[in-house]
């Protein structure tokens, strides 16, 4: 276990150091701190002391190592827009962000755990053909256009006339098919409540739950297709098991046997699973915010592209590595700890 | 399946993929309606009333109007216009055609690379196969989009806003061919361990064939099946990646429209009203992509029957 440990953590280190070369790169590449610093009348001689000043004429390793030396430290520059600190950008923009995949990790898990040991213990049922057919159509979804028929339907509103309204069905189905609209489609509100630090929560005021609504919906349709089918892939493994079949003999009932005995045997992967997607989520975040203006990382990162912020694009780098790593090195550690079977030397099955 | 010679048209007749295809109601529907987008994308110049990219035949009076069936249509325009007043459905044709190339251009990318490095890791092994899988990993543990729109954006702050617009589209085929190839890479390693074991790549050996002759034209023919099957699924991944680049502003440019830049000109719009500009683009997607995913879901099938999993 320990050399588990250590092997998976060396490798995160080395990961991380990948990425803080390649975010170097990009800031050595794309942006001249000189540039946003002095105005244009300031002379050739005088440049070419304040570059040597702030090294900028030092060796390439020796500039890497100063810049690992600061990140290391939290200080990852300043962004151009901002005028502070880029870590503390960050900080600002974290939370509306972690609580957007917090909303749609809760859909996720509420809507997928049901709905995949339902078709697994009946997969020839309608609504099982239904829930996979649906799903099926669901991954074809991008996130942005869920989002955008979400902002039509329950934001703008729609009325429908398709049908003659002189006649009562005809009223009945126009009626049954317009929505009112109303839900807000943009931002997080005007009362947050302050938790603490950065973090103000919009979870404890209808107000904040209402702007949270459609943005954690468009941000849970792209996983939970995924989620369904994998629940329902790995219920219906498990139900054929050994195990399950004599739980069956021994009379159990179907309940105890269905959500005791192999719902904990299912769960195992899919948490493993799981944990990697939530990771990959922060990539949806970034449409997702854009779409409804959330004022979050995401949306922070994509005007930081468009303002060509490049200290800010580079943090964001960073900090979204460091989110994945720690993610994805933390799911590989439990599930070397759940399950002792895995391969300890490395390389995932 | 190609059709040189009677034979070959009769070998294929009669085999096992065309006899489960007629027998497949969602394939045969699904082939078909990509056909006909296909075929409407490649004759767009001929097919679409007007040409978008033609800015004498756009005439701004003719902005945002609804489709034919709501009040305020002109007949001239049967989907709408956009709110440059271009025709949507020319538009859409052509954004199609744009959206295809990119998608075939990128998994034909992602093919070449995946294939290469996938044949390189799985038939040499040792260190060559570690270090390109641990590359693999990371590459797919970020997530492909998440890679796509890091490297779009490095690009687009590179190249600046005028230039990268002018060569968009070999720029979103490159990001996303780069950003995807480990899917296709870890298929063909998996297949490869499991042929090089065969007794033929041994009979390859003894005869004294060099490294690449064997990798080529010996085990790579034999791995060729689930590239297929990995490679339709990764059509419609890329078609999604490049509309959600350019939903971002990190694509297509407006002037030369995508269907992903498509729907993102609409979105400024639809709070006023015109929800066609952004949904139709969109509905199209969408069934674009989906047909894809059938034909991947029915190609998984019958290519592969052993490994067929919910």
């Amino acid at each position: 276990m320990l050399a588990f440990l250590v092997q998976r953590i060396s490798q995160a280190l080395l990961v991380m150091f990948v990425i803080s070369v390649v975010a170097f790169a990009i800031q050595d590449g794309l942006g001249d701190p000189l540039q946003e610093m002095v105005g244009m009348s300031v002379s050739q001689e005088e440049r070419e002391a304040i570059r040597e000043e702030l090294g900028l004429n030092d060796p390439m390793v020796i500039q890497y190592l100063r810049f690992a030396g600061n990140a290391l430290q939290g200080d990852l520059g300043n962004s151009y827009f901002y005028s502070k600190p880029t870590l503390a950008v960050i900080a600002e923009h974290l939370p509306a962000t972690l609580e957007l995949v917090i909303g749609a990790s809760l859909i996720i898990i509420l809507l997928s755990v049901p709905i995949g040991v339902y078709s697994a213990i009946r997969p020839q049922a309608w609504l099982s053909k239904f829930f996979m057919g649906v799903s099926t159509v669901g991954i074809s979804i991008p996130v942005f256009l869920t989002a955008i028929v979400l902002i039509q339907l329950f934001s703008i509103g729609v009325t429908v006339n398709w049908f003659p309204s002189d006649t009562a069905w005809g009223q009945w189905l126009n009626e049954a098919l317009s929505t009112e609209g109303g839900l807000p489609s943009y931002g997080r509100g005007e009362h947050l409540t302050p938790l603490f630090g950065t973090w103000e929560s919009g979870f404890f005021t209808s107000e904040g739950l209402m702007h949270l609504l459609l943005p954690s919906v468009s941000l849970a349709s792209i996983m939970l297709p995924l989620f369904i089918r994998l629940i329902r892939a790995e219920m219906m493994e498990v139900l054929q098991s050994d195990y399950i079949r004599y739980a069956r003999a021994k009379g159990l009932s179907a309940w105890r046997i269905n959500f005791l005995h192999a719902l904990k045997n299912t769960m195992l992967p899919v948490i493993t699973v799981g944990g990697v997607q939530i990771g990959i989520m922060v990539a949806y975040t970034i449409l997702t915010e854009t779409v409804f203006q959330w004022p979050g990382v995401g949306l922070m990162f994509l005007e930081a592209i468009t303002r060509s912020d490049i200290p800010l694009i580079v943090a964001y780098l960073m900090v979204v590595g460091l989110i994945f790593v720690v993610t994805n090195t933390l799911v590989d550690l439990i599930y070397g700890l759940v399950n002792p079977t895995v391969k300890l030397t490395g390389k995932k099955a | 399946m190609t059709t040189a010679t009677v034979s070959r048209w009769d070998r294929f007749r009669e085999s096992f993929f065309w006899y489960s295809f007629k027998r497949d109601k969602v394939a045969i529907l699904s082939f078909l309606v990509l056909l006909t987008m296909v075929l409407a994308a490649v004759f767009a110049p001929w097919l679409a009333p007007t040409n978008p990219y033609d800015l004498a035949q756009i005439d701004i009076m003719n902005s945002e109007l609804p489709p034919v069936g709501m009040a305020g249509a002109d007949p001239a325009f049967p989907l709408g216009t956009d709110a440059q007043g271009r025709d949507l459905l020319s538009t859409i044709l052509y954004g199609t055609r744009v959206s295809l190339v990119i998608g075939f251009g990128a998994v034909l990318l992602q093919a070449a690379l995946g294939i290469l490095f996938g044949l390189l890791a799985g038939y040499l092994g040792g260190k060559v196969d570690a270090i390109l899988m641990r590359i693999a990993d990371v590459q797919l543990s970020f997530s492909t989009l998440m890679v796509a729109i890091i490297v779009g954006a490095v690009f687009k702050a590179s190249f600046g806003n005028l230039m990268f617009g002018e060569i968009a589209i070999y720029m979103l085929i490159f990001i996303i061919g780069v950003a995807e190839w480990p899917q296709i890479a870890r298929t063909v390693r998996a297949s490869v361990l499991a042929e090089k074991k065969k007794e033929y790549v041994d009979a390859a050996k003894v005869m004294g064939f060099g490294t690449g002759r064997i990798m080529f034209r010996h085990i790579l023919p034999n791995t060729l099946s689930p590239i297929f099957v990995i490679a339709t699924v990764q059509i419609a991944n890329a078609i999604i990646s490049e509309a959600a680049l350019s939903f971002l502003g990190l694509g297509m440019p407006e002037t030369q429209p995508s269907l992903g830049s498509l729907i993102k000109s609409g979105f400024d719009y639809i709070q006023s009203g015109s929800w066609w500009i952004t949904l139709i683009p969109g509905l199209v997607l969408v069934v674009l992509v989906l047909v894809i995913n059938l034909l991947g879901d029915w190609l998984r099938d019958v290519m592969n029957p052993r490994l067929y999993k919910g």
